[in-house]
């Protein structure tokens, strides 16, 4: 089947490339469905928040710095509106054992002309990885052999070892070992290129960055404005239909939703908790709404008091049947959000809402209190306290926790508490050292389209964001099947499989997926998300 | 003593004792002398202003002590399935986004927003009172140190300061039950409050120290430090008095304040700033504003019973008011 | 007057060192590790935290912290914000705003507050007088942020006299409705404070004599009444300026103004120590020269004082 996979993706290739010389020949005239009378050259206003970070893709790992630096530069591939992958920069990407991939890119340009080489990419990815620059992104390199290398505290090597330039248009990728899916890793903002003119000064090159993707920074008014204009260098899959975006910088999205139903903004990528009530009926503003693939869960750390062995299961069990998630979903979120069947999220290639055992995520009161009930009888509750934690400083959180807390108590009779953390910092610093004591939340956007990024990192043994130090040897091994599955039947079987384990043991609570909801000032066209939840920018016309 | 009548001399005046004019000048040494304070008070009864506020905060008190007197419903019991519901028979208000009892949350709020009013207010006039008391009778090298710390206090923003202090004093109280909770918040406010009571006392007191009784009491031998607090301090009080009735109101719209920004007391508390922040999402949608108008004319209410209060209490005590 | 400037100055020195130290000392307790944070949800290694830490001083005591933001702030580097970015260009870009939003809140309540305030004191217990008493108590027991939405709702969104919000573009008319908001629970004191001595000096002896000499009664008023009473106004408007600055933290970002409150308050969020230290020296500084201003200004406004 790899055969396959190979001949997949160049024909994806193949047809990017038709599809430029079609759009090349039309001038950029480039209206899809409609055929209306819209100017290309109209330029988009959106919402973002103040990115946090030198515009280096590498240092970059939040949504105000991600919108501007997936417009801003082009990857190997690229993921289309549905997650399914797409070449960019690379021609192929092929490997015969897994674990060694070899790139050869096309022909590419920075927007200042000079071209994009293996080294672009080589460099800029021992860049990120390397301890002493300290970038954000360093993470996303694990899976490239020599990481650990570079990462110690005082490295002696600054490069992958795993990385090697063989031409100027292609290069070889070695892995710690086989993973088949790996070239999906490869469309995140990590893995994007940096021409060679960055290096000297960062820095600056972070305020006026030179990409290659579909638009270029014209200028970053900071705290006000990010202006992006088309890049006339780009040549892929994602031209822009506009005549450039203005990123408007919002602390406060309340105040960016006024400013949609004043036409005072084009497109906002995310409807604030007080309106999303009201947003999908608003008739001043063309509401946006897809399903999303933020999976939010709620984790017992393994050695939560009570909820340890045999009796441990069952209450697990009895707290996820007195959880209405259809409620939650409704009365705090207005249906905006999803109740969960599943440990992963809709939109990933193999999402099934059949896993075995998923009915244990369904309200049903009679049943939790009957298995709290018999946990009862092999270990006494006592007087104890079901504390539900999370971080106060992000939407919607401090009334999910509450009302779960209240749902709890009403069906169990039992004492459960709300605890607090006010930023997000204190409440990482006491999940990352087990230290909150309580049933914790956890949301997971993945970082590339497929379900062994949301099992693996949260729930494989010694994982990096398994916080809740849940260990099952079944599970790791079957997720172990999967990375190295030779069709993809095979690996969304093992999913399945390592799900199952998940229903019946339930380290975590999977409660909902997160709908990418998002709105538009009347007149804007073709607004769309891509499988992340980002509106699709370089298509939106008005 | 009576001069000695010579032989011959007629007495003209009938002595002192004989005459209507004993009473004018006997002293009645059981009654209380007639003090500023009972002056005050007198002034006070009579003041419209000081009835209203009086029968406001009485009430205050009953529904703090007592919230119960009021509604059947429990303040905590929240149902999901009632969110934003109209109101209904024993439920006047109807129910917040939790789906709890929005009257009933009123009446049991009262009592953590007042008690961090009253508890900062006597911490501040504690502190305040007697810092601001030393600086102005000691003067010198103590009325600088001390004028210059409260400066320091004094010249950060309130807001600004309380932000910073309470990100970093809450974990001080781990738990953050009740009383943690309120005392981190009452612990910030009077942090940065009281340099703005010491400076009042100081002027005051510095005022005050120059009169003649208090020359008189020193001339008979009292003690520095009971010249201070058995003297002046009772006289040079009032202004202070004054301040902190206002003071009061102010923070309680602090702690509100701060509970919009999300840093006020516990979520877990109930309390109108915890209340009114939560349903601020109501007023952006323009939906059910009860929600949110019920706790805020509560302490809008409290806030102004304490005001005039303040406005009464000074029109009692300063005798420059009184003329006008 | 010069002797006295002087010294006033050198006063301010060690407020200044004790506000920073006692700002520095209150962010180092705070808890959380803002450094891990910058890292979001996503794993990250020791390295690579130990280096970030390294980079902003965040690895040393924390009195060397504050020595070392010490000896930048004297060279003028305020530090960098966990952005990248010096402190002072932010601070640069920020304090502008909040300073045409806080004068313009500052005139709105001096000029309506004064005003409103004489016709009040000199009709002492008429309708206008008792109607404004109301206001003023009203405004001053509502918090300010159910002003700031309920204005945003009604002028903003309903009626579109004004930007709901403000974003980049902070030109006058934008600013106006948030000044508006901002200088309103000032409004209500300079009202009170002016009403409270408009009445006072009506009655006072020069008062009357100047009646007695026959001038007229607007000309009594002016020079007579309002400039004697003005003395309060002036000190109480001064000490205002820093209070407007610190209550813009909420007016903007209700309003989504891109000023120094929003600053300090994501600073305070993230933990990020330079730049919340650095805003509050500034708003220090500001105090502190606004109430020797206000102080100066006493011997314009009052003859008897003199300073030397």
């Amino acid at each position: 089947m790899r055969l396959s996979r190979r001949t997949r993706l160049g024909g994806v290739a193949l047809l990017a490339a038709i599809g430029l010389t079609v759009s090349a020949c039309g001038g950029g005239g480039g209206d899809d469905d409609n055929g209306s009378s819209d100017s290309t050259d109209a330029v988009i206003t959106a919402r973002t928040t103040e990115p946090q970070n030198p515009l280096v893709p590498q240092a970059t790992n939040e949504v105000g710095g991600g919108n501007v630096i997936d417009l801003l530069y082009a990857g190997l591939i690229t993921y289309k509106e549905d997650g399914s992958q797409e070449l960019e920069v690379a021609e192929s990407i092929t490997s015969d054992d897994n674990q060694t991939w070899t790139v050869k890119l096309k022909d590419w340009k920075f927007s200042d002309g000079t071209p994009v080489t293996s080294k672009s990419f080589v460099d800029a990815w021992n860049y990120g990885a390397l301890s002493t620059n300290a970038q954000n992104a360093s993470y996303f390199y694990y899976p490239i052999k020599g990481y650990d290398e570079v990462q110690k505290e005082n490295p002696t090597v600054k490069t992958m070892s795993g990385l090697k330039v063989v031409d100027d248009k292609t290069f070889t990728i070695e892995l710690n070992q086989p993973e088949s899916d790996f070239p999906l890793r490869l469309g995140y903002s990590a893995y994007y290129p940096l021409p060679e003119s960055a290096y000297s000064d960062i820095k600056a090159y972070g305020e006026s960055p030179i990409g290659n993707g579909p638009y270029k920074l014209e200028a970053w008014e900071h705290n006000k404005e990010l202006r992006l204009v088309p890049n006339e260098e780009y040549d892929g899959a994602r031209k822009a239909q506009n005549g450039g975006v203005t990123f408007v910088v919002y602390t406060d999205t309340e105040a960016a939703y006024t400013d949609i139903q004043a036409g005072n903004l084009d497109v906002l990528d995310t409807v604030p908790d007080s309106a999303l009530q009201t947003f999908a009926n608003d008739s001043s503003i063309t509401p946006i709404e897809a399903p999303g693939s933020v999976n939010g869960s709620f984790q017992f750390p393994v050695d939560l008091p009570g909820f340890t062995g045999e009796a441990g299961k069952l209450r697990r069990q009895a707290v996820s049947m007195a959880l209405n998630r259809e409620e939650l979903t409704e009365k705090l979120f207005f249906g905006t959000r999803t109740p969960a069947k599943d440990f992963s999220a809709p939109p990933m290639p193999g999402w099934t809402d059949e896993i075995p055992g998923n009915e244990v995520l369904e309200f049903n009161a009679d049943e939790a209190k009957k298995r709290w009930a018999e946990a009862e009888k092999i270990e006494p509750w006592g007087d104890k306290k079901l504390l539900i934690a999370t971080n106060t400083d992000g939407a919607g959180n401090k009334a999910s926790v509450d009302a779960m807390a209240n749902q709890i108590k009403n069906t169990l009779g039992i004492n459960a508490e709300p605890k607090y953390y006010a930023t997000f910092d204190e409440f990482l610093d006491a999940r990352d050292n087990n230290k909150t004591g309580a049933l914790f939340r956890a949301g997971w956007q993945p970082d590339y389209p497929s379900i062994s990024n949301y099992l693996g990192p949260i729930y494989g043994t010694g994982a990096a964001s398994n916080d809740a130090r849940w260990s099952n040897k079944e599970f790791d091994a079957l997720i172990a099947k999967a990375a190295g599955a030779e069709s993809d039947e095979d690996r969304y079987q093992a999913f399945v499989d390592a799900q199952a384990i998940l229903m019946e043991e339930l380290p975590g609570l999977s409660m909902w997926y997160t709908d990418s909801t998002g709105a538009a000032a009347k007149g804007v066209k073709n607004v769309k998300f891509n499988w992340q939840g980002v509106p699709i920018y370089q298509n939106i016309t008005k | 003593m009576p001069k000695p009548t010579l032989p011959g001399q007629e007495r003209y005046v009938a002595p002192a004792e004989e005459t209507p004019l004993a009473a004018v000048d006997s002293v009645q040494v059981d009654e209380t002398p007639a003090s500023q304070w009972r002056e005050a008070w007198k002034q006070l009864r009579r003041n419209p202003l000081f009835l209203a506020s009086a029968v406001l905060l009485t009430i205050l008190a009953v529904v703090i002590a007592f919230p119960g007197l009021f509604t059947n419903a429990d303040p905590r019991f929240c149902e999901l399935s009632r969110s934003l519901d109209p109101a209904e028979p024993g439920h006047p208000f109807g129910f917040n986004f939790q789906g709890c009892d929005v009257w009933s949350r009123t009446l049991y709020g009262a009592r953590a927003s007042v008690t961090v009013g009253v508890l900062t207010t006597l911490l501040v006039v504690l502190v305040g009172g007697i810092t601001g008391a030393v600086a102005g009778f000691k003067g010198g090298w103590a009325d600088a140190l001390i004028s210059r710390v409260g400066d320091i206090f004094f010249a950060i923003p309130l807001i600004l300061a309380a932000i910073v202090t309470l990100s970093s004093v809450k974990n001080w109280f781990p738990d953050r039950g009740f009383w943690g909770g309120i005392m981190a918040v009452v612990l910030t406010l009077a942090l940065f409050g009281w340099p703005q009571i010491a400076r009042i006392m100081r002027g005051s007191v510095i005022e005050v120290k120059n009169y003649e009784f208090v020359d008189a009491a020193r001339a008979i031998g009292a003690s520095n430090r009971r010249n201070l607090w058995r003297h002046i301090v009772p006289n040079a009080i009032s202004p202070v008095i004054v301040t902190a009735t206002v003071s009061l109101g102010v923070f309680i719209v602090a702690e509100a304040t701060l509970s919009f920004l999300g840093l006020g007391l516990p979520f877990s508390v109930v309390s109108w700033g915890n209340d009114i922040a939560e349903a601020q999402r109501l007023v952006r949608s323009g939906t059910r504003l009860g929600v949110m108008f019920v706790p805020a004319a509560a302490l809008a209410l409290t806030v102004l019973s304490f005001i005039l209060l303040g406005d009464a209490v000074r029109d009692a005590l300063d005798p420059k008011a009184k003329k006008r | 007057m010069w002797w006295y400037t002087a010294r006033r100055i050198l006063q301010t020195i060690p407020v200044l060192l004790g506000s920073t130290l006692l700002i520095y000392a209150l962010v180092f307790l705070r808890p959380g590790d803002p450094v891990r944070a910058l890292f979001g949800d996503k794993p990250v290694s020791e390295a690579t935290i130990a280096q970030v830490r390294e980079q902003y001083n965040l690895d040393e005591p924390f009195l060397i912290q504050w020595l070392l933001f010490l000896k930048g702030a004297l060279t003028g580097d305020f530090g960098q914000s966990f952005t990248g970015r010096p402190v002072i260009d932010l601070i640069a870009e920020a304090f502008p705003v909040t300073i045409k939003l806080a004068l313009m809140a500052l005139v709105i309540e001096a000029v309506l507050g004064i005003i409103a305030g004489t016709i009040a004191g000199l009709r002492k217990g008429k309708l206008f007088d008792s109607t404004m008493l109301v206001v003023s108590l009203l405004v001053i027991a509502v918090p300010i942020f159910v002003f700031g939405f309920v204005f945003q709702l009604i002028f903003g969104v309903k009626l579109e006299w004004f930007p709901p919000t403000v974003g980049g573009n902070t030109s006058f008319y934008n600013l106006l409705l948030p000044a508006i908001v901002l200088g309103l629970v000032s409004f209500a004191y300079v009202l009170r404070l002016t009403r409270t001595s408009v009445a006072g000096n009506l009655s006072a002896d020069h008062v009357r004599t100047a009646r007695a000499k026959g001038l007229a009664e607007g000309v009594v008023v002016r020079r007579h009444v309002l400039r004697n009473s003005l003395i309060p106004v002036v000190t109480y408007l001064g000490v205002d300026i820093g209070a407007l600055m610190a209550g813009a933290i909420v007016t903007e970002g209700i309003f989504n103004i891109p000023g120094v409150g929003n600053l300090a308050y994501q600073a305070v969020v993230r933990g990020e120590t330079p730049t919340i230290v650095s805003v509050v020296t500034i708003m220090v500084l500001v105090y502190i020269l606004a109430a020797l201003l206000v102080d100066l200004l006493y011997a314009l406004l009052d003859p008897r004082i003199r300073y030397a």
